[in-house]
């Protein structure tokens, strides 16, 4: 009955707001113009401090392979360890490479030969990443070597070879597993934090009162309060979509409509969870950070930054509970692996039931009467 | 309960912990009648009336207005009442008549007939190229108007008033009680509170809360025979005197 004038008048004060308007089309597109490059978390120009000990053909050949990398910068070049571990300790250098003397004749007559790696891991995903690098490197080239058949042909290649193979995102192309979880965060400001502050906004202005002294029913009240965010997020969500192709050329493997469809469902379970937080703040203040300290925990146990599968137990345990676990899994499985929703009906059922368990608390921790 | 008589309270009682903001009062409100409802600054007038229009849940002690017990059926009686609080409350951002359609559409008054009702409503207000208005840029007299317009625009059997004239100047305050007695005239009961004791002349009976308590309850003219008092403002005085709650 109330609802088609409460939506109105929704409507009416979110447009006129011109500020908001603004917000809902700039906020993805800032994010996803700047975040990308920013959070990028390839590794590159890991700087390569280099101990030759052999001076041979072999291993010049390395060296040669190591700076056409683009992953390396060979930074300095010299015969005696001590000097490339002071620019380590400098950090001029990331890592040390030292060629053994004997390396050429080892490798033509054994076809093994052990180098050694130095790494500073006090970036630790630096070290890690250099040091996988430089495994896949000494590969390639060992390899490389058995086939253009510099060696005795009795050794024809190395007993174990590591093959690594990246399924999914083949460039490893950090940009592409972020841009899925950014539009997930223009999801969290836009269908989060506005309603948390939409109904105590009523409360600091007195307006609420004017509306619980009218017999407004409660569902009403919420209804009205959460399709326009809805919708805003859904806009905001279609320009997350085409600004994704536009500048990076990324569109979904999967369906569209699948990641509208859960969008849309992590919109109402966003937005739920906002309205609940507002109907139990009595101020701005209180509502944002409150929203504040969620949020974070739900970005930080999303798995957008971190595998969930090298936290610890309880955290696992707490990120289940987290709606973003679910949808940064289903935004990058939808757009990275082409997933369906018969894929992803784990993650649908749960955002279901958050949707509800969020809405329905919503409606009953709005209070009409103290 | 006899039919002419629209609210009535029996030893209605809101406690805040230690702190009884209302104590016990007791009182009957006629149909059509203009009843004041006066009290210093923190007496507990606004708690008394928000419990009477179901914002609050009393403490202890009954209550029913329109006929619905404040208690249990609140929902009811905001079918039946309109209310006018303190704090200015239209939305700011939306125009004059938008604010009219939004309240006039949630208690369930067709389409048709706000519209009829709201171009006969600027008329009289005199407020008609006001119409498309944002009412945040409306002066403070202008908004009291319409906002008491409002609250009865859907013809409430009770209207509450908290403090409607507050910071208005006298000529306004003057045409507000104006409105309050065309409304009264149209059958709505008038229950208000109000810091202005000339203002307390013109209701039809006044009760004077002290300390949470109605010390006194009866029209201007015998309130003043009772005090021996010239004036309203004399009778207030000599009630609060008694007072013991600071401000």
């Amino acid at each position: 009955m109330g609802l088609k004038y409460l939506l109105e008048k929704e409507f009416k004060q979110l447009l006129r707001n011109k500020f908001m308007v603004g917000v809902a089309v700039m906020f993805p597109l800032a994010v996803l113009l700047i975040m990308p490059w920013a959070t990028n978390l390839d590794i590159k120009n890991i700087q390569v401090a280099l101990v030759d000990n052999d001076h041979s053909p072999l291993s010049r050949d390395l060296i040669r392979q190591i700076e056409h990398s683009t992953y390396f910068n060979l930074q300095s070049q010299t015969g005696i360890y001590r000097e490339a571990f002071a620019d380590l300790e400098r950090w001029d250098a990331d890592l040390i490479l030292e060629i053994p003397a004997g390396f050429e004749y080892d490798l033509v007559q054994f076809g093994t030969t052990p180098v050694q790696i130095t790494i500073n891991t006090v970036n630790s995903m630096k070290g890690v990443m250099g040091q996988s690098y430089m495994n896949e490197l000494l590969m390639q080239y060992s390899r490389a070597l058995a086939e253009t058949g510099n060696r005795p042909s009795s050794i024809v290649s190395p007993k174990v070879e590591l093959i690594t193979q990246y399924m999914y995102n083949p460039t490893l192309n950090y940009r592409f597993t972020m841009i899925p979880g950014l539009i997930m965060i223009t999801l969290i400001i836009l269908g989060g934090f506005l309603p948390a502050v939409n109904i105590v906004v009523e409360k600091e202005m007195g307006t609420i009162e004017q509306l619980n002294v009218t017999p407004i029913g409660k569902f009403a009240f919420i209804l009205a309060k959460l399709i326009p965010f809805w919708i805003i997020g859904l806009v905001a969500v279609s320009f997350g979509f085409l600004f994704a192709w536009l500048i990076y050329g990324l569109v979904p493997l999967g369906h569209f409509l699948t990641l509208y469809f859960f969008a849309a469902l992590f919109i109402l379970t966003m937005t739920g969870f906002g309205l609940l937080i507002s109907n139990h703040s009595a101020t701005i203040q209180q509502a944002l950070f409150v929203m504040f300290f969620f949020v974070i925990i739900f970005i930080m146990l999303s798995g957008l930054l971190t595998p969930i599968d090298s936290m610890p137990g309880w955290a696992k345990g707490i990120a289940a509970f987290t709606p973003t676990k679910y949808v940064v899994n289903v935004l990058q499985s939808v757009y990275l692996r082409g997933s369906t929703i018969a894929d992803l009906w784990i993650d649908m059922l749960v955002l279901i039931a958050m949707t509800l368990f969020f809405n329905i608390w919503a409606v009953i921790s709005y209070r009409k009467s103290q | 309960m006899n039919n002419d008589i629209v609210i009535q309270t029996k030893d209605l009682t809101k406690k805040f912990g230690s702190f009884t903001a209302v104590d016990h009062i007791s009182f009957e409100v006629r149909r059509g009648e203009i009843f004041g409802f006066l009290g210093a600054n923190g007496a507990g007038k606004t708690t008394a009336m928000r419990m009477l229009c179901g914002l609050s849940r009393p403490t202890s002690g009954m209550g029913q207005v329109a006929g619905f017990d404040i208690a249990r059926q609140q929902e009811k009686i905001k079918q039946n009442i309109g209310y006018m609080s303190q704090k200015f409350s239209l939305y700011g951002d939306l125009k004059v008549w938008e604010n009219i359609r939004l309240y006039a559409g949630i208690y369930g008054m067709k389409d048709a007939d706000i519209a009829r009702k709201t171009e006969e409503l600027l008329e009289r207000l005199d407020f008609t190229k006001e119409r498309d208005t944002l009412v945040d840029s409306l002066p403070l007299g202008w908004k009291q108007k319409l906002a008491f317009s409002v609250s009865i625009f859907h013809e409430p059997k009770i209207v509450f008033l908290d403090e409607p004239t507050g910071g208005v100047d006298p000529t306004t305050r003057r045409q507000f009680w104006e409105m309050i007695y065309e409304a009264a005239n149209r059958g709505i009961t008038i229950f208000v509170t109000t810091h202005y004791m000339d203002e307390a002349e013109y209701c039809h009976r006044v009760s004077m809360m002290v300390d949470g308590r109605i010390d006194a309850l009866d029209s201007p003219s015998n309130l003043k025979q009772q005090f021996n008092a010239s004036s309203m403002d004399e009778v207030f005085r000599k009630l609060a005197r008694k007072a013991e709650r600071m401000e």
